[in-house]
């Protein structure tokens, strides 16, 4: 409504975001907040092994540094940027949503950066001085140190945020308290947090013994002990993680029919749920037997058979996010606004007047004859652009026509008695939130895209249209009229 | 009438209707003192990748730059992560502060916008590449200059990026006549900032290898044989003097291409201070590099002090502008944003006195509310005698007929989907009054 609309017409808006948070969480989980105490854990066992004359045993130590390279290029490369990405993209597709946010969460998020500060600062010390560190046995434990609080300060910041995370989620408790603090006592908060924490350490595992069969070559003897120790600690944070995946599966359906928006019992979520215990349970199974082998018979393990499992641990990592995004949904913010960006309580207004009246940027404000089509235009990327594209991902046309019948012309009476009632029966969906005139335009559009496949670019390239009853001259009038009426 | 014309392209938009979440003058010291923080890091990350380039290129002839550029890239990593983090904080901050502002220009220059986050990584990546691979291409000079000087060349562009945003924000008139990134760029003012911010990040690159390279734990004996630490200091101390001279060139540029709506003695103050402050640290750097070496680093903590008041000068002076030009504007956005939520309510209220039950339809009988319910719920996919989206009613009444218990646990939960129609979603919404209500209309259709 009042800022320039960017949009993605084939790639789909969501996507952009889910995209770049999906790989933001696979690092931050699999080779941060898991990985990190797994090389930590490592290069202790390799002071333990070595001999009384040596300070840490050489080769494996150089094996835990190699891999710890890789952590570290990618996390403060490809992971620092795409957590600062999820920022960039939020703004850009959704900016009412995550300025509301910022607004409330600013302490949160401040808290949350200080923290962050620290663990860049504490990886640095850690990779950076790794080698000066194993002059002596002193200094070497004293890394070893930095290391198990690298791997604190990781989880404090995944905890912080999935704080945030549960608080975005939970409709009730933003309207009357504008607190952090709900999103710790949030329900499926501890079940969540509890869930993630193994998750990440299995993940972090899987990565490692990849990393081991590329860094070392077959029949080396520190392979066979490295892919021995990854599977121990598969094997060990395993059982937690299957015990945490069934907290957590039994607490979210409970705490969501009380919290959480009306998409819960919907037939799609069901589905995704239903996918994530297959998911889950096919993942771990995997990760459980080739730990089983390569502790059993770490000579025959090699390369591809631990691509497999470690593939699927990160996509029951993408799994889950999408399963939590889904529980938003029709909210961007629980109860306050919609995944459109509208306010739920301002929705009277839009009914009563039009939502193009009050909309910053549109071509047209009020719908006429001649006008139909691109009034239909603005209301549709007013109303739908955040999450449909005219004829790419999740298109609204391609929607339409699986409802209606692939081949058939899409009929604008039939659509302009189903749009006003969609929310009803798709729950997952916020309510139209034009009047009369807009919804028939919008259906108009609608059957035009079909027939003409008419792309629709975003402010980003067509720029804007300042609608006349919002710009300067039109509050002048109203700031000129109200001291008129004040001086009668 | 030109003027009539211009405004009325000059968008109100709405603010966000929550209160800041700190008065606004912490959130503005907030934002002044975590920015330039942020930017001290980004000067010493494009600064060194610079000086970088340099030493290597001059390397080829003379081997021991090319230690020496080893020895500068290694500072390049670290001072790189500490930009991104500490670019966090300022970000969250102008979010707060300028929300309106600042995604307006973000979503009108969009796909470069979100270029900087695939960018930033390359070009990251890249000096990681540089870095490690220094032994690996030691026969391959050609491939391995070319690594970094790609990376230079990609931190050179990404704050134009941020430049043009931050300009943009400022000037809402110019908004609607903005296509793309490119149209934004060239707005007056982006390049004399750019070139301003170049010279800063050469300044602050050389006083920080000064202090770098002087070290007392620095063993610059052991790393180098021809070069010595004082040449080495002198010559980096002199980049940080030549910048800052260059600085009071560039300077007034910027100062004559500001649009003047954002112009005020305050800021002319805030600018001149800065500016005054600067011309002692730059004397002492004149009197360190020609004087004696061994009182080369007499007056250092003064000369960094100096210029760290003289950035905190400029920063506010920067703040300044930004206020003074969007002054006027914010106050009619805080208009516009009243007169906004008065119509909201208004129209809320008017909704809660309108809705009384409307006058029962009694053409339908004793099935009015059982009707209501199918109109709302289900009569867009459902019509009485054909299909629409899902089967028509009569044929629901036929298989349901005197089982409405099933009828009724079919809409809470649909079973599974039909050939040749989509998945009917549920209904668990609906009270079990109302199912009943419901069940008795549809079944009583024939």
């Amino acid at each position: 409504m009042d800022f320039p609309l960017f949009h993605l017409d084939w790639l789909n808006n969501r996507l952009l975001i889910a995209m770049i948070a999906i790989i933001h969480v696979f690092i931050n989980h699999g080779l941060a907040v898991g990985f990190m105490p797994y090389i930590t854990w490592l290069e202790q066992k390799g002071v333990k092994m070595s001999a009384p004359d040596q300070i840490t045993d050489p080769v494996w130590d150089d094996l835990i540094y190699r891999k710890m390279t890789v952590a570290f290029i990618i996390t403060t490369t490809i992971g620092a940027m795409t957590g600062v990405g999820i920022w960039f993209s939020a703004a850009l597709i959704s900016p009412a949503s995550i300025g509301s946010l910022i607004r409330v969460f600013y302490f949160a998020w401040f808290a949350e950066w200080t923290v962050f500060v620290t663990e860049v600062v504490l990886i640095l010390i850690y990779f950076l001085t790794w080698k000066s560190a194993n002059r002596t046995l002193r200094s070497k434990l004293r890394h070893i140190r930095f290391g198990w609080f690298l791997s604190l300060f990781s989880w404090i910041t995944m905890a912080i945020i999935v704080s945030i995370l549960g608080f975005m989620m939970d409709p009730g408790n933003w309207k009357t308290h504008h607190s952090l603090l709900n999103g710790f006592t949030n329900p499926i908060y501890l079940p969540q947090l509890f869930f993630r924490t193994p998750a990440a350490m299995v993940t972090g595992g899987i990565f490692g013994m990849l990393l081991t069969t590329i860094f070392t070559r077959r029949g080396m003897p520190a392979r066979e002990v490295a892919l021995r120790s990854a599977a121990k600690w598969i094997l060990y944070w395993a059982p937690v993680c299957l015990l945490a995946a069934c907290i957590y599966y039994k607490a979210m359906p409970e705490a969501m029919r009380e919290n959480m928006s009306t998409a819960v019992g919907t037939m799609e979520f069901a589905q995704y749920y239903d996918l994530l215990r297959y998911i889950i349970g096919g993942a771990l199974s995997m990760l459980v037997l080739i730990s089983a082998w390569a502790w059993w018979k770490p000579r025959s393990v090699r390369f591809a058979f631990v691509l497999v499992p470690c593939i699927a641990a990160f996509g029951f990592l993408g799994i889950f996010e999408r399963v939590r995004e889904f529980i938003r949904k029709p909210y961007v913010i629980g109860g306050y606004m919609y995944s459109n960006l509208l306010r739920e309580e301002d929705y009277p207004l839009y009914k009563q007047d039009g939502i193009l009246k009050h909309a910053t940027y549109t071509s047209i404000s009020e719908v006429t004859a001649d006008n139909k089509l691109e009034a239909g235009r603005n209301v549709f990327l007013l109303s739908c652009s955040r999450c449909h594209t005219t004829n790419g991902v999740n298109s609204i046309v391609e929607v339409f026509e699986r409802m209606y019948g692939k081949d058939k012309p899409l009929d604008e009476a039939s659509m302009t008695g189903y749009i006003p009632n969609m929310h009803m029966g798709r729950t997952y969906m916020p309510p139209f939130p034009g009047n009369r005139k807009e919804l028939e335009a919008l259906a108009a559009y609608i059957r035009h895209l079909q027939v003409s496949r008419q792309p629709l670019e975003g402010a980003q390239t067509e720029g804007i249209i300042v609608n006349k009853l919002n710009n300067v001259q039109a509050v002048e009038n109203m700031i000129l009229e109200e001291e008129k009426q004040q001086t009668k | 009438m030109m003027k009539i014309l211009l405004q009325a392209g000059v968008p109100v938009p709405k603010d966000i209707p929550l209160p800041l979440p700190l008065p606004e003058w912490v959130l503005v010291v907030l934002l002044i003192v975590s920015f330039l923080m942020h930017l001290v890091f980004v000067n010493l990350m494009l600064g060194g990748s610079v000086l970088t380039l340099w030493a290597q290129l001059k390397g080829r002839k003379e081997k021991e730059y090319d230690v020496l550029a080893h020895e500068i890239a290694k500072t390049i990593t670290v001072n790189k992560s500490l930009a991104v983090v500490l670019g966090v904080a300022p970000l969250l901050s102008i979010n707060a502060l300028y929300t309106i502002y600042f995604y307006s220009a973000n979503a009108l220059t969009g796909m470069m916008w979100i270029a900087i986050i695939p960018l930033v990584t390359f070009a990251f990546l890249l000096t990681y590449l540089h870095k490690f691979m220094w032994e690996k291409l030691e026969h391959n000079k050609a491939l391995h200059i070319s690594i970094l000087a790609l990376a230079v060349a990609t931190f050179l562009f990404i704050p134009l990026i941020f430049l043009t945003n931050i300009n943009l924000m400022l000037f809402p008139e110019k908004w609607g006549t903005i296509r793309g990134f490119m149209s934004a760029l060239t707005l007056p003012n982006v390049f004399p900032r750019y070139l301003h911010f170049l010279c800063a990040s050469m300044a602050v690159t050389g006083l920080f290898l000064f202090w770098y390279f002087g070290r007392r734990k620095y063993p610059f004996e052991e790393r180098f044989s021809r070069l010595t630490r004082y040449d080495v200091r002198k010559s980096v101390y002199t980049l940080t003097l030549g910048a800052s001279v260059f600085q009071f060139m560039i300077g007034p540029l910027v100062l004559i291409t500001l649009p003047s709506k954002g112009i005020g003695w305050n800021l002319l103050i805030m600018i001149l201070a800065g500016a005054a402050i600067a011309l002692p640290a730059m004397y002492r750097i004149w009197k360190a590099i020609t004087g004696p070496p061994e009182e080369m680093d007499r007056h250092f903590g003064k000369v960094v002090l100096a210029m760290t008041l003289t950035v905190l000068f400029m920063g506010s002076g920067r703040q300044v502008y930004r206020a003074n030009a969007l002054g006027p504007h914010q106050k009619l956005v805080a208009v516009k944003t009243a007169a906004f939520e008065k119509l909201s309510v208004a129209a809320r209220n008017n909704l809660a006195s309108e809705e009384e039950p409307p006058a029962a339809d009694s053409s339908q009988g004793p099935y009015t509310k059982g009707a209501r319910i199918f109109q709302t719920n289900c009569s867009t996919c459902h019509k009485p005698n054909e299909k629409l989206v899902g089967p028509p009613v009569t044929e629901m009444a036929s298989i349901y007929r005197g089982q409405a218990p099933g009828l009724k646990s079919w809409i809470k939960a649909p079973g599974k989907k039909r050939e040749g129609y989509p998945q009917m979603p549920g209904f668990p919404q609906l009270t079990d009054d109302q199912l009943n209500e419901l069940a008795a209309y549809i079944l009583s259709i024939k």
